[in-house]
């Protein structure tokens, strides 16, 4: 496709949003000022930055032009009328789940159960309505928009999405958090969920971001997750979204001294992804986690953007991102580990590897380091490769069919990923998916 | 049970068999010997149909069938084993759990019962006793960190556990100390019986000082140059392979050097 053509499109999508925000900006009139600035600084930077282009460092593998060109709606009907079996799927036994759909909360779908004194598991449009003191020292300090576009977006846009505040000391169970889009009469939907996860000092939560959707619709979520000292987050996202999604999706983890987030990122669904995993870990002794598994098949592009700052002597940052990828799919890695001078006794190991299962799916895996401290241990390393054919016919010559062969061998690579599920309801129905997806999969499953 | 005729084989278009006639009848032990280079391996690959190698002529049968014509899974729920000279290591997939999806994919072919996990590991408790398998090698991913002794000794416990008919051991002796080599000859001598066949292939007579062999065949370029009794194998350590080589084919190499 031309440059010039994808400029153009880019133009006429960007107008059409500034127009929208207008609307929406009368609509909300009433909202706090702070509230309000915010909203306009964004859009402002989203109308200099426009939709990336393939002429962008950070989008130059991933063509957004179907973001741009197409054409959605904002959700009209009631976010308690989604159908059950959309919902029954992704759900567990959590000790707090909040539902929303097409960005928006449904108190009928959710519930709150018993949960240590102080907790806060709510949603954030009730927040901002209600007392929008409590999320503004956080709101939006951490996901920055003045270089990412649909962070800029999501910001302006923002409405609804969970907030949860974990106070000092206690411990939770896992909480989970499912966005579902359904899409309204065929009309493809828009929303831009924005959570705030903010855990004091000491504290120990569970949470578990699942999307899932139905049709065609896009989806543009920021996270937010600020980790007090001494704070142990498990973070897990499982994106599910129907295959013809667009899902772009910020994670932002800002961690004080010794707190211990980990973050796990199961990416399966839509037609266009790109997760953008941010962490900045800004005290001593911190110790953070980021895995991920990516699968793709048919046309799907998925794509993960991760960017680690050591900005603090004595942390440790540990990356494993794994991708298996069959059909025409494509995938991009993106790892940047940045050491900021003066953080010596950085310990930081970034690893993406990936499985090409046919000869038209590509892989591009660009891992980098950036290191301004001279003290410090890093490492980093990528790999594309197919399957071991000495390995399948070691599986082979001992009886096994030469389909289940390969599904095991698949099933074995993405294992230590999935085996560092520590939430069992989401490690089971990641493995059912495996089995469900993988040739043979009965045989997979009685062998591992 | 098996009956290979006028074989030849390639690998990226050089040939390495070049007509073999070998016929083993159930419960026979025969072992194959050469110099490196000169195709036993090549044999033993083609037998279970490792894919790099094109059969570029002749006929196996195998209990009267085409086992060429077969896929090596196929093989191998037929009864065909070979132990592997070199064990692949398979991360992420449990030694355990891949023998019991591999013995039941080999039951279903033979119209057997599934077996239960119980059934199963109680069988496989008896098997581990046979090679001397530690408890702990069970429950790694296949062949993972092994060291060489112990993945020989697993191969022979696969063999155990499947309890196939003709089994093809790769020298299955090399690189092992003469402790493990006798826990793995004690090992295939006792999976020997009438109704089972053995091929094993090996560079050194030393191997046949423990599984006794009812032929030997020494292999030559592709070609088997003299088949005889076990005295064969000793004839063949004290005179070497130059003896039987022809002259002008200067590819092998005497044993020891």
């Amino acid at each position: 496709m031309p440059a010039t053509e994808i400029q153009e499109q880019a133009v006429v999508g960007v107008d059409r949003y500034l127009a929208e925000f207008e609307r929406f900006r009368r609509e909300r009139a009433g909202e706090p000022a702070g509230l309000q600035a915010l909203r306009r600084a964004a859009i402002e930077r989203f109308a200099d930055l426009g939709f990336p282009t393939l002429r962008q460092e950070e989008w130059r593998l991933t063509n957004v032009a179907p973001i741009v060109q197409g054409t959605f709606h904002w959700p009209q009907g009631d976010p308690g009328a989604v159908a059950p079996g959309l919902i029954a799927p992704h759900v567990f036994d959590a000790a707090a789940r909040l539902v929303f759909v097409d960005g928006r909360f449904s108190p009928r779908l959710s519930s709150v159960g018993e949960l240590p004194a102080g907790t806060i598991v709510a949603s954030l449009a009730e927040i901002l309505a209600r007392s929008p003191g409590l999320v503004e020292p956080w709101l939006a300090r951490s996901a920055k928009f003045d270089r990412h576009p649909f962070v800029a977006l999501n910001t302006a846009f923002l409405s609804d999405g969970a907030f949860l505040y974990i106070p000092r000391g206690a411990v939770t169970g896992p909480i989970q958090l499912l966005f579902l889009s359904a899409g309204e009469a065929g009309r493809a939907t828009l929303s831009f969920p924005r959570n705030l996860f903010v855990a004091d000092e000491s504290s120990q939560t569970t949470i578990v971001e699942t999307y899932a959707g139905e049709g065609a619709y896009f989806t543009s979520p920021v996270t937010e997750l600020f980790a007090g000292p001494g704070a142990v987050i498990d973070h897990y996202k499982v994106q599910r979204e129907s295959l013809a999604a667009f899902h772009m999706a910020t994670f932002q983890v800002q961690g004080e001294r010794a707190c211990v987030p980990s973050s796990h990122s199961i990416s399966i669904g839509g037609a266009l992804v790109r997760n953008d995993v941010n962490a900045v870990l800004d005290g001593e002794g911190i110790d953070c986690i980021l895995n991920g598994l990516y699968f793709g098949d048919g046309r799907q592009v998925v794509d993960n953007h991760m960017r680690v700052e050591h900005a603090k002597p004595h942390c440790a940052s540990h990356e494993l991102y794994k991708g298996v990828l069959d059909g025409k799919s494509r995938a991009v890695f993106n790892g940047l580990i940045h050491v900021h001078k003066g953080a010596q006794k950085t310990d930081a190991k970034q690893s993406n590897r990936n499985l090409l299962l046919s000869r038209d799916a590509i892989a591009n895996s660009n891992p980098q380091l950036e290191i301004y401290a001279d003290d410090v241990k890093c490492t980093h390393g990528s790999t594309v490769g197919q399957l071991d054919e000495d390995a399948v016919f070691y599986l082979r010559s001992r009886g096994i069919g030469a389909e289940a062969a390969r599904s095991l061998l698949t099933y074995a690579f993405a294992s230590d990923i999935v085996e560092r599920i520590k939430v069992v309801p989401v490690r089971r129905d990641l493995e059912e998916f495996l089995f469900a997806r993988l040739p043979m999969g009965e045989v997979v499953r009685q062998a591992v | 049970m098996l009956e290979i005729r006028n074989l030849h084989a390639s690998v990226e278009g050089n040939e390495i068999l070049k007509g073999i006639d070998l016929t083993i009848q159930a419960g026979e032990v025969h072992a194959i010997m050469g110099p490196n280079g000169s195709g036993k391996s090549t044999l033993a690959r083609v037998l279970a149909g490792q894919d790099a190698y094109e059969v570029t002529g002749g006929q196996v049968l195998y209990e009267g069938k085409d086992l060429l014509d077969m896929d090596p899974e196929e093989r191998a729920r037929e009864g065909v084993f070979m132990a592997f000279q070199y064990p692949v290591e398979i991360p992420g997939v449990g030694n355990t759990y891949f023998l019991k999806a591999a013995l039941n994919a080999v039951r279903k072919h033979r119209g057997l019962p599934e077996m239960d996990a119980l059934e199963f590991l109680k069988m496989v408790r008896g098997k581990m006793k046979l090679v001397q398998m530690e408890e702990s090698l069970l429950n790694r991913p296949v062949n993972e960190g092994f060291s060489g002794g112990e993945k020989k000794r697993n191969e022979i416990f696969h063999m155990a556990v499947l309890e196939p008919s003709l089994c093809i051991l790769d020298e299955t002796d090399s690189g092992l100390d003469i402790d493990a080599l006798r826990v793995v000859s004690d090992g295939v001598n006792a999976l020997r019986s009438q109704n089972r066949s053995f091929l094993v292939i090996t560079h050194y007579q030393r191997l046949l000082n423990y599984i006794v062999p009812d032929r030997v065949h020494v292999l030559v370029d592709g070609r088997i140059v003299r088949s005889g009794g076990k005295e064969l194998a000793f004839e063949l350590e004290e005179k070497g392979y130059s003896w039987l080589e022809v002259a002008r084919e200067p590819a092998a190499q005497p044993v020891g050097a």
